[in-house]
């Protein structure tokens, strides 16, 4: 069923159509439903299309289909098409299957919002544009599905507008996204200019004979692309102002999906990387860096979601070491194992918020185990598969990562190691602030309002119409917010299941295979290093474990622990402010004062000046009086008679 | 007989350089016109005596064209005289100033 394919980009664009011109027909739950099942649709779709190429032999698995000519200009041509290979084929079914569980709980976590049908638009509109990104056939229609999910994800941080800091979030968001889309655009120019084509399948044939300097010049302007989407270091400040937006958004773009687009480019792009051994170095350094400062930002962070987004990015840097190693494997099991469990931690803190009106700080929650024991439980799957802990996929899937490194060399191996111990020890600070120990927020109740200047959900009574009904004990939300959660739980134990490490169970490197090439993964070591590496990381990870749960358990109140330097982000923020804004500031109005008011508008002033004196001295030569000018006539006469003589005689 | 041709020629010169110099110190815009009528003129005689001493008919022919010329030019120059002198009882070139820069 491999003909399914158009369904799975036009099921979602489709749904975004009917909800934009006839939403307000639908209305309210009916909209949130059809959303959900457009995407459901397109999930059902991959699976054909994936059941399809299973079918075929792991040789023939790239399937190109070419719907129309986008951009015919002379021999530059641009279709709208797919490529359908095991990559792209991996991402649309755990793009859909994520988006159609956070699409259902959207459902319940949005109700009573005034802006239900249009929260619904955007999320469509950006299943659409993601699945353009990673199906497509060539690198510019896959930058109009990257340009897409960016203005989705802006659009959707800024939902709640009319609040301060979820407008200048979008818009953060959207600006360090752009710096790194200018990389992308100009690796866009030069492959171009060398290759004469976008088409993927035409570029990597093309790849014969490039110079190493083009390679990598192109390799690390896709790099600033994907750093920035993906939040890397040095543009990692706007994933966790993106906390802004609703819940379910974060979990699903921010956390699942956009912002994995950065390593499936670069996976994408494997043979032009092949071609340029230091870039490679470059991501898989720049990787296990960003894991490492993002983590310990994490250790220190108060907001339940803050955390989470900071882990966000510690996990992407763990991709993009397995990348910058080659396990372009490693790094796609990491990328699906991380949806899984990051979209369950969202969707289950979001249950929290709701539980609790609002309230985000992690200090005015404990003891939530008794009261929500579904979200606690499935959470507790997630924070076991986050921490690296055996059979939850997060172990594996982290393990296939660690080992890549380790062949690629030690020290990133200890960075990513150091990097589990925080994760172990975050995630369970969370945990145990979260979920045991005293409720306080008995005693920040009643009435829940968010903490002033605190990074919280839209204040209570505004949104949570369908919260009224109960004013006392939080409680689990309905049947369509804990199943995604248990499906999510139940994905993240088995999802390890995708990519063991032994007996020949690699399915995923396997399956991916023909597409990245030669591949870097565990299979390659020995037995014996393998299984060390394993225990290594799991004892790093039950040390942490044990940490934070000696340092944190019934005992809340450590500032200590939580050093200004680390909740702040190491002032990356401010410095930022300082440097870029202020100086951009300085700048403009310098130029504003020297350049354009002295250079510019004294260029124009100087010519109308200059016609005006001019017409100021011939003006009197106007005098109005007939002899004048006929004067002038004779005397014109006279000189040009003069002037042909002299030339007649000599 | 026949003149020698110089005559004309020098003939010619006096006409134009009256109706240059009327042109230019008289007031009345009717002398003016005038003037300018006999500097035409003081030209067409020019093209004929050359037309005689050089046995080309070409001069001669041009005078039609420049007859032709100034009298569209006096049918004009005219309506434009008439036009000013229903508006001003006594105007001399000078008071038509209205174009000065």
């Amino acid at each position: 069923m491999i003909h399914a394919a158009p369904a799975i980009l036009l099921l979602p664009l489709v749904g975004f159509a009917v909800l934009t011109f006839s939403g307000r027909r639908l209305g309210d739950p009916a909209a949130g439903w059809l959303a959900t099942a457009a995407v459901a649709g397109s999930f059902v779709a991959s699976v054909l299309v994936f059941a399809a190429l299973v079918g075929h032999d792991s040789a023939h698995r790239s399937v190109e289909q070419v719907y129309y000519r986008w951009i015919p200009v002379g021999g530059f041509q641009v279709n709208v098409g797919v490529l359908l290979d095991p990559l792209s084929i991996t991402m649309a079914l755990f793009v859909t299957g994520v988006s159609t569980l956070i699409h259902l709980y959207s459902i319940s976590y949005m109700k009573a919002d005034p802006q239900f049908r249009k929260f619904f638009v955007y999320l469509n509109l950006f299943v659409f544009s993601m699945l353009a990104l990673v199906l497509s056939n060539n690198f510019l229609f896959t930058f109009l599905g990257w340009e897409g999910v960016g203005t989705c994800s802006y659009l959707l941080i800024a939902f709640w507008f009319d609040r301060d800091t979820a407008a200048s979030a979008g818009k953060k968001a959207f600006i360090v996204n752009r710096i790194g889309d200018f990389g992308f655009v100009i690796a866009l120019f030069l492959i171009f200019s060398r290759t004469g084509t976008l088409d993927y399948r035409g570029v990597f044939s093309h790849l014969g004979g490039v110079s190493g300097g083009w390679a990598t010049a192109v390799a690390l302007l896709l790099l600033a692309g994907a750093v920035g989407k993906s939040a890397q270091l040095p543009l990692w400040v706007w994933l966790p102002d993106a906390m802004e937006g609703p819940t379910p958004v974060s979990a699903l773009i921010h956390a699942a999906t956009m912002v994995t687009a950065g390593v499936f480019l670069m996976t994408r792009a494997s043979p032009i990387l092949h071609l340029t051994p230091v870039s490679l170095t470059i991501i898989a350094a720049l990787g296990a860096v960003t894991a490492l400062v993002a983590a310990t930002v994490a250790c220190a962070q108060d907001d339940i979601k803050r955390v989470l987004a900071y882990s966000t990015i510690s996990q992407l840097g763990y991709m993009f070491l397995g990348v910058g190693a080659t396990a372009y494997g490693a790094a796609t099991f990491h990328m699906v194992s991380h949806a899984f469990f990051k979209a369950l931690l969202f969707l289950a803190a979001g249950s929290v918020i709701h539980a609790l009106n609002n309230e985000q700080d992690m200090k005015r929650m404990g003891g939530l185990a008794k009261v929500l024991p579904v979200t606690a439980g499935t959470f507790a799957v997630a924070w076991l598969a986050i921490s690296g802990i055996p059979p939850f996929c997060g172990f594996w899937s982290k393990d296939a990562i660690l080992g890549a490194a380790y062949g690629k060399s030690p020290i990133l191996w200890a960075i990513g190691v150091v990097t589990v111990l925080l994760t172990a020890y975050y995630m369970t600070r969370l945990m145990v602030l979260t979920f045991t120990g005293q409720a306080r927020w008995e005693t920040a109740r009643p009435g829940g309002s968010p903490t002033p200047g605190h990074s919280a959900e839209r204040p209570a009574g505004e949104t949570q119409g369908g919260h009224g009904d109960h004013a006392g004990e939080p409680h689990e939300g309905p049947w369509i917010m804990t199943v995604p959660l248990i499906v999510l739980a139940g994905l993240s134990v088995v999802g390890g299941l995708l990519d063991l490490p032994f007996l020949n169970l690699e399915f995923l490197d396997h399956w991916l295979d023909p597409v990245v090439g030669h591949q870097t993964n565990l299979a390659y070591q020995s037995a014996g290093l393998k299984v060390g590496l394993l225990l290594a990381t799991l004892v790093v990870a039950l040390s942490g474990i044990a940490l934070a749960r000696g340092l944190w358990w019934r005992n809340w109140r450590r500032p200590e622990l939580e050093p200004a330097l680390l909740a702040n982000n190491y002032y990356a923020d401010d410095f930022y402010s300082r440097v870029f804004t202020s100086g951009g500031g300085a700048m403009s109005r310098f130029l504003a004062a020297a350049v354009d008011n002295r250079v510019i508008d004294g260029t124009v002033n100087g010519v109308a000046a200059l016609a005006r004196g001019g017409g100021t001295v011939l003006r009197r030569a106007q005098t109005g009086y007939v002899r004048n000018y006929a004067l002038g006539i004779a005397a014109g006469t006279v000189v040009i008679l003069g002037f042909m003589l002299s030339r007649a005689g000599s | 007989m026949s003149l020698d041709g110089s005559y004309y020629l020098v003939l010619a010169a006096v006409l134009f350089t009256i109706g240059g110099i009327g042109l230019l110190v008289r007031r009345n815009v009717l002398v003016m016109f005038m003037c300018i009528e006999l500097m035409l003129n003081a030209a067409n005689l020019t093209f004929v005596t050359f037309s005689r001493m050089l046995n080309d008919i070409g001069g001669q022919s041009l005078v039609f064209f420049v007859l032709v010329v100034a009298a569209a030019e006096v049918v004009v120059g005219l309506g434009i005289i008439v036009a000013i002198f229903r508006r001003r009882a006594d105007a001399t070139a000078d008071d038509l100033n209205v174009l000065k820069g």
